[in-house]
């Protein structure tokens, strides 16, 4: 699927004082497609996610969402906010509420749906990724794979157009990968658009429309994943990928 | 025979029992000091008279008792108050648009300033100051305007610990309540608030026992509260009794409260210790 695009970014700038994080990032995010942000820690992933999510603003280019520029200084993010979902490396589950109530506090307060019809939504959200059963519980009773997984439950709550998930593996243990890579493979099936920052080399090999290779705020090279990772152009990609390869994590 | 202990279950058994026949012993010697040698004291005799004096004590009490309802209707009135406008306050001093810039401003000055002037003071200067400003007689009780003086007293320091606790509450709740699209408000009453409150409730349990002590000095513009009825009662009878007596009445109510602070705060470290949420 390459047809109308989702989410483009133009020339997007953003510094931290004096020092540079985004370089001038160009990204086309066709819809229904799964685009994958790799590189090395600070070269600008997460906060290329931030942006594009408002929670930073950007000093300079443009972000458009469906045509639409998101970046100009001084727009209401609140209603931009709702139609982008974002999961956190951390989570970042409210641990004062349940479960439940963590998925339907979206909807409850910015949808302005009714309680019980929010938490019955929820339910039903939770049930569809496995969690029907954890329902009651609160966070810090849970794995961590089963609270990352209820973190993508109460960001899908809102029905997002698009998906932002940063590093939404890296704070897990092996084992519990898995099961949350199992969602995203599930969502991309579903046809949901996805901006994804990873570490998990192979499955951005397998899931990833298009991988694009970050570096010092630049995207450096980006291709199809079978070229990205099989036959790199640039010899820092080349120098980056053998270095994962070395730490045994592709 | 018993199963036989671990090396280390031996040690520390042993550990145990000793630290049992230490703690015993001290407790036993520092009463016997406290029963035997005080009495001994020179003036012993005299103390004992002007400050322990049974029939002065069962006299007083009662009538202790009946003033110290006083104290405790001050301090229900004043404490939800206390917490609203702490709340408020500790609410401005945070508000960063600038058509807000005065209330913060006014936030900022209301904490330093009531902060900063003993309690005795404030009571002094607002107990006599406000109805001298002709008030009608059911405005010039000091009664209202002593417990107006602790929920400004009180409110500044309060606001503080809110304000702290607002801070405390990791940034990255408030991210991922912004990416839900909730509003600033929204994310201030269902996700930051909450979380604040349930980390400062140990030190609002302190602030409440000082403010159940601190009531007694709304005696010093004339309302006949404990305090001052033991002073009348002293008076009468030129004996300290009634002094000790309503410390005895304080202490039914201030050690319950501190051990139910000490409670929730020990509680509340064994959560977060356990809990693995940022």
């Amino acid at each position: 699927m390459t047809g109308e695009l989702k989410l483009e970014l133009r020339g997007v700038r953003k510094a931290f004082d004096t020092t540079t994080v985004l370089d001038g990032i160009d990204l086309n995010v066709p819809k229904g497609n799964v685009i994958t942000l790799i590189g090395a820690s600070g070269s600008g992933k997460s906060t290329l996610l931030r942006c594009v999510n408002l929670l930073e603003p950007v000093d300079d280019g443009e972000i458009l969402l469906d045509g639409v520029d998101i970046a100009e200084p001084g727009l209401d993010p609140d209603p931009i906010r709702r139609r982008i979902g974002m999961v956190f490396q951390n989570f970042n589950l409210f641990p004062h509420m349940s479960v439940t109530d963590n998925v339907a506090i979206g909807p409850r307060k910015v949808l302005g749906v009714p309680k019980n019809e929010a938490r019955e939504s929820g339910l039903k959200m939770l049930t569809r990724l496995g969690l029907a059963d954890r329902a009651d519980a609160y966070p810090d009773q849970l794995s961590g794979g089963q609270q990352q997984r209820v973190a993508i439950a109460r960001s899908l709550a809102m029905n997002p157009e698009v998906m932002l998930l940063d590093e939404i593996t890296s704070a897990l243990d092996p084992e519990l990968v898995g099961e949350v890579l199992d969602v995203i493979r599930d969502l991309k099936s579903d046809g949901m658009t996805m901006l994804f920052a990873t570490h998990e080399m192979t499955f951005a090999r397998e899931i990833s429309d298009r991988v694009c290779f970050l570096h010092q705020g630049t995207i450096l090279e980006d291709g199809p994943p079978d070229q990205l990772f099989g036959n790199p152009r640039e010899p820092r990609t080349r120098a980056f990928l053998q270095r994962v390869v070395d730490s045994g994590r592709l | 025979m018993k199963p036989t202990l671990t090396r280390r279950a031996a040690y520390e058994q042993a550990q145990r029992r000793r630290a049992v026949v230490i703690a015993t012993a001290s407790t036993i010697i520092a009463l016997v000091a406290l029963v035997v040698l005080v009495p001994l004291t020179p003036g012993w005799h005299k103390v004992k008279r002007s400050f322990f004096d049974g029939d002065v004590f069962s006299d007083s009490f009662p009538r202790l008792l009946e003033a110290f309802w006083l104290d405790i209707k001050i301090l229900l009135w004043a404490t939800p108050f206390i917490l609203i406008v702490a709340l408020l306050v500790a609410l401005a001093r945070g508000a960063r648009r600038p058509a807000m810039f005065p209330v913060r401003a006014f936030a900022v000055i209301y904490t330093d300033v009531l902060r900063g002037i003993p309690v005795i003071l404030l009571v002094f200067l607002i107990g006599f100051g406000v109805p001298a400003l002709g008030l009608s007689r059911e405005w010039s009780n000091p009664v209202i305007w002593g417990t107006v003086t602790l929920v400004l007293s009180y409110s500044a320091y309060v606001s503080e610990v809110i304000r702290a606790g607002i801070d405390s509450v990791h940034e990255s709740q408030r991210a991922a309540a912004r990416s839900l699209g909730m509003t600033g408000n929204q994310t201030m009453t269902s996700v930051i608030l909450p979380q604040a409150f349930r980390r400062i409730v140990p030190p609002l349990m302190n602030s409440f026992v000082s403010l159940q002590k601190d009531v007694a000095l709304v005696s010093l513009i004339g309302p006949v509260e404990i305090l001052r009825q033991a002073g009348i009662d002293k008076a009468k009878t030129a004996n300290f009794t009634p002094y000790v007596a309503a410390a005895v009445i304080f202490l039914a109510l201030t050690i319950p409260c501190t051990r139910l602070a000490d409670w929730a705060l020990a509680r509340q470290r064994s959560r977060t210790g356990a809990t693995t949420i940022a």
